[in-house]
C-alpha cells in the first residue's frame, strides 16, 4: 500500500544517489494540529507570563506572576498551617508546653531544624555529643537537667572553671588523684585512699562535693558516674590532663569548654522550643 | 483492490462488505437485535452494573453501607473500616480480579468483553435506545442519510438527550460512592457540589456519551488494552464462538425448489445473519479475530436459521480450536495454565480473608532513634530511645498500657501511665528503654513492645525492635 502511495506523490525535483527523491508528502494532520496548537500556546503563554527579556528588565505578563511571589504564597500557606500551633505556643513556658503531649510533639518537630542549625555542630545530631562537647541525650547535666536550667543554658550560655593543679601538686599526686577519680566513677573510690586524701586536701571537694557528685550551681562535673565530660579512648590519661591543666583557666594548655549565649541570636520563643527539644532528647529531668 | 466488483465470486469478503456495511472506522454499525439465549445472557451480565447505580443508597447501621471516604482516608464496607494502612489488601483484590480475568479468558474467551464490560453494557443500552427511537437497522441507516427534517431533528434530539442523561446519571452514581449519597444529591440539585465533583461528573458524562454513543466498537478496536491482553490469553483449548468450517463450507445461497442435498454445499447458506447481528461488525466465519468480543450473538442468529432450514444447530458454536481440528480436549482441571491461575486466585482470596480477619483495632510501628543509637546514663545503664507510632482504628479514644520485654533487667521509661490514643489516626509516643550495661552480653538485642487496650484487653499488638549498646 505504502509503496504505491509514494509513487503517486510529487517530489521537489531534488534527486540524489540516482533514485532518492525528496517527496512532497504533507505532514500528518495530527502533527500540523499539534504544531499550530503549540504556536497558539506560546502566544498565550507570552501574554500571560513574564517571557521576553528586555535590556534592563523583561515583559511582566498580564498575570503578574513571579517565582518569588509563588514562593511567598507557598510559605504563607505553611505558616497558616502552623499558625494555630504557634499562637498557642506564644508566651507559654517550656514546662507548660511539656505538660501537653500534642504541643510537645509539635515543638519537637518545629525545633528540629533549629537544633540542626544552631546546636548539632557541637553537640551532634540528636544530641549524641562530640569529643569535647557534652552529650545532650543522657541524664548527666553539668548545670541541671530541668527544662528551666536548659533554657537558661541556651539563653545565657555556660562557662565552668577548674584550675590547673600542675603547679600545686606533684605528678605522682596527679596520678594518685586520677586513679581515685577513675575508681570513684566505678563506685569504689575507697580502694584509692591516697587519692581520696588528696581529693579532700587539695580542695577538689570544694567544687565537686565531698562525695564527688558535682554541683549544678557551678557546673562542676559529677565524678561518681560513668559519664565523662572529656571522654577519651584512654580515660585515665584524659583525667590526668584535666587535673593538671584545668578547664577554662585562660592558659593555652587548659581545656576549653564554653557554651555560647544564644540570647541575641534566637528569639525567646525559639529558645523555649529548643529547651523543650533538648529536654526531650532523652535525659530531661 | 482495483479488481471490478462484478468479477468477484459471491462469497468474496468484499462483496459481503458491499452488501452489509461493516464498520471500518468511518461508518456506524447498526447491528440487528435478535432474541436468543446469548442475548438474554448479555442482559443478565450487563445487569451487574445496576450495582453502580443502586449501591450508594444501601444503608447499614444508619450509615452508607459502602463509602470510599478519600478526604477522611477511610474505606467503609458494611461493618469493615479499612484505613490506608490496610490497603495492601487492595493489591490482592486487584490480583484476584486480574487472575480471574486470565482464568476465565483462558477457559472461555473474552467473557468479560462480551457480557460484563461497561463499554459493552453501555453500548448495548445505547443501541437499544437507537432501536426504540429510530427503528430497525435499515430504518436507522435511511434516517442517517435522510435530509434534516423536523421529524429527524426531533428524534435525534430526544435520543441524544437521553444518552446524555444516562451519562450524567453514570457520573453522578460514580461520585456517590465517595461521599454520603443523600447529601451529595442535595448538593447536585442545589448546584452546591464542589468543583471536583462537577469535573468528575462532567468527565464521565462526556466519555459515556462519546464512547457508548459514537465510538462504540472502536473503543474495543483502538483504545482498550484489555481487548489485546485477553486475546493473547487464548490457547488451542479455549472455547470461543467458532464457525464450523468443515460443516459450513462450501457456503452458498439456498436456492428454492432445489434439493439442498443435491447442491453439494455446506450448511452455511450465506444469509449473513451472523454478520448482521454482530455488535463489532465482524464476520465470525473468517475465524477468530481481534474484533470478536465473544458475545455469542452470532450463535443466536445462526441457530435460528439452522432451525428454519432444518439443519442441526451449532454451525457457529462455542468450541475450541482443538475440537475443530479433531484433537483431544483435556478437561478444565487438567490444563496447567488454568490450574496455575486458580492457584494464584486462591492465594489472593486467602490473603484477603486473612487481612480482613486480622484488621484489629490497633497497629504499632516502633522507630528506633538513630542519632544517637544509644546513650550511657549516669547510673551505668544504656538507654535507647524509641518512638511508638500507634494507630487507633476504633471510633473512640483508647487508653492503652505499654510494656516491653526482651531482657530481665529492662526498664521502660516514659509509659508509666496509660497512654491516650486519639481515634482514627496515628499518634507518636516517645519511650526509653534502659538496661544496665554490665548486664548486656551482646551489641544488639531484640526488644518486644506490647500495647494493650485497657477496656478491651483483646485489643493488643506487639512489635519487635532492637536494643543497641556499645561494642562488647
Amino acid at each position: 500500500m505504502s509503496d504505491k502511495k509514494t509513487n503517486q506523490v510529487g517530489d521537489t525535483g531534488h534527486v540524489w544517489d540516482d533514485n532518492l527523491r525528496e517527496l512532497l508528502n504533507e505532514p500528518p494532520r495530527w502533527w500540523m494540529i499539534s504544531f499550530y496548537a503549540s504556536i497558539a500556546w506560546v502566544l498565550v503563554y507570552f501574554l500571560l507570563y513574564p517571557s521576553i527579556p528586555l535590556i534592563d528588565s523583561h515583559t511582566k505578563g498580564i498575570m503578574g506572576w513571579t517565582a518569588i511571589n509563588e514562593y511567598k504564597e507557598d510559605l504563607s500557606k505553611i505558616e497558616q498551617v502552623r499558625a494555630p500551633w504557634e499562637n498557642k505556643l506564644k508566651g507559654m513556658s517550656a514546662a507548660a508546653i511539656l505538660a501537653d503531649s500534642d504541643l510537645t510533639n509539635y515543638t519537637i518537630s518545629s525545633a528540629k531544624v533549629l537544633f540542626g542549625d544552631r546546636c548539632a555542630a557541637c553537640h551532634g545530631a540528636g544530641g549524641a555529643g562530640n569529643p569535647g562537647f557534652p552529650v545532650l541525650a543522657d541524664d548527666d547535666w553539668l548545670f541541671g537537667g530541668s527544662v528551666e536550667s536548659i533554657q537558661e543554658s541556651i539563653t545565657a550560655g555556660r562557662q565552668g572553671m577548674m584550675p590547673g593543679y600542675a603547679s600545686q601538686i606533684s605528678t605522682t599526686e596527679v596520678d594518685e588523684l586520677a586513679n581515685f577519680v577513675m575508681a570513684l566513677s566505678q563506685g569504689n573510690g575507697d580502694s584509692q585512699p591516697a587519692g581520696k586524701a588528696l581529693f579532700d586536701s587539695s580542695g577538689c571537694s570544694g567544687c565537686h562535693g565531698a562525695d564527688g557528685a558535682g554541683m549544678h550551681m557551678m557546673g562542676s562535673a559529677n565524678l561518681t558516674d560513668g559519664i565523662w565530660r572529656f571522654s577519651s579512648q584512654d580515660q585515665l590519661e584524659s583525667v590526668k590532663y584535666t587535673i593538671a591543666n584545668g578547664v577554662n583557666t585562660g592558659e593555652d594548655t587548659a581545656r576549653n569548654a564554653v557554651m555560647p549565649s544564644f540570647e541575641n541570636q534566637l528569639s525567646a520563643g525559639d529558645i523555649t522550643k529548643l529547651a523543650v527539644f533538648v529536654h526531650q532528647l532523652g535525659g530531661g529531668q | 483492490m482495483s479488481t471490478p466488483k462484478d468479477d468477484l465470486p459471491d462469497t468474496h469478503i468484499d462483496a459481503l462488505y458491499h452488501e452489509v456495511p461493516i464498520n471500518t472506522g468511518g461508518e456506524t454499525i447498526h447491528a440487528k437485535r435478535a432474541p436468543g439465549p446469548f442475548r438474554t445472557l448479555k442482559w443478565y451480565g450487563a445487569s451487574i452494573w445496576l450495582i453502580l447505580f443502586l449501591g450508594p443508597y444501601l444503608r447499614w447501621d444508619g450509615k452508607q453501607a459502602v463509602m470510599f471516604d478519600i478526604p477522611g482516608r477511610q474505606f467503609h464496607i458494611f461493618d469493615i473500616t479499612i484505613l490506608p494502612q490496610d490497603v495492601w489488601m487492595l493489591a490482592l483484590v486487584l490480583l484476584f480480579f486480574a487472575l480471574l480475568l486470565a482464568a476465565v479468558t483462558s477457559i472461555a474467551g473474552r467473557v468479560f468483553c462480551g457480557y460484563f464490560c461497561f463499554q459493552t453494557a453501555w453500548t448495548d443500552v445505547f443501541t437499544w435506545l437507537d432501536e426504540k427511537f429510530e427503528g430497525s437497522p435499515l430504518q436507522r441507516r435511511k434516517l442517517d442519510q435522510a435530509p434534516w427534517t423536523f421529524k429527524k431533528i426531533r428524534i435525534k434530539v430526544i435520543k441524544h438527550a437521553i444518552w446524555i442523561l444516562i451519562g450524567l446519571l453514570t457520573g453522578i452514581s460514580f461520585t456517590l460512592w465517595f461521599g454520603d449519597a443523600p447529601t451529595m444529591w442535595k448538593e447536585y440539585l442545589t448546584l452546591q457540589a464542589p468543583l471536583f465533583a462537577w469535573v468528575t461528573v462532567g468527565t464521565f458524562t462526556f466519555f459515556t456519551y462519546v464512547f457508548a454513543g459514537f465510538m462504540r466498537e472502536q473503543v474495543c478496536f483502538w483504545l482498550c488494552p484489555y481487548a489485546r491482553l485477553q486475546g493473547i490469553m487464548y490457547d488451542c483449548e479455549t472455547i470461543l464462538p467458532t464457525y464450523d468450517e468443515g460443516r459450513g463450507e462450501p457456503r452458498g445461497k439456498l436456492k428454492k425448489n432445489v434439493d439442498a442435498n443435491n447442491q453439494k454445499l455446506g450448511d452455511c447458506i450465506e444469509c449473513k445473519q451472523c454478520v448482521v447481528v454482530c455488535p463489532t461488525g465482524i464476520d465470525i466465519r473468517d475465524g477468530q479475530q481481534e474484533g470478536c468480543i465473544t458475545c455469542g450473538l452470532c450463535i443466536d442468529a445462526c441457530d435460528v436459521i439452522m432451525d428454519k432450514i432444518k439443519r442441526p444447530r451449532g454451525l457457529i458454536r462455542y468450541a475450541s480450536l482443538d475440537e475443530m481440528e479433531g484433537r483431544p480436549q483435556p478437561t478444565i482441571f487438567k490444563r496447567p495454565r488454568v490450574l496455575m491461575y486458580l492457584g494464584i486466585i486462591l492465594f489472593s482470596i486467602a490473603g484477603i480473608i486473612y487481612g480482613l480477619n486480622t484488621l484489629g483495632a490497633l497497629e504499632l510501628k516502633v522507630l528506633h532513634e538513630r542519632q544517637p543509637l544509644f546513650v550511657l546514663q549516669s547510673d551505668g545503664s544504656i538507654q535507647n530511645k524509641y518512638v511508638l507510632k500507634i494507630l487507633n482504628k476504633t471510633d473512640a479514644v483508647m487508653q492503652v498500657n505499654v510494656s516491653a520485654t526482651g531482657h530481665p533487667e529492662l526498664k521502660l521509661v516514659g509509659a508509666e501511665e496509660p497512654l491516650d490514643l486519639p481515634n482514627g489516626r496515628v499518634s507518636p509516643h516517645t519511650v526509653y528503654v534502659r538496661i544496665p550495661n554490665a548486664k548486656l552480653t551482646q551489641d544488639t538485642l531484640p526488644i518486644y513492645f506490647h500495647v494493650q487496650d485497657i477496656t478491651t484487653p483483646e485489643h493488643t499488638v506487639e512489635y519487635k525492635s532492637m536494643f543497641f549498646s556499645p561494642k562488647k
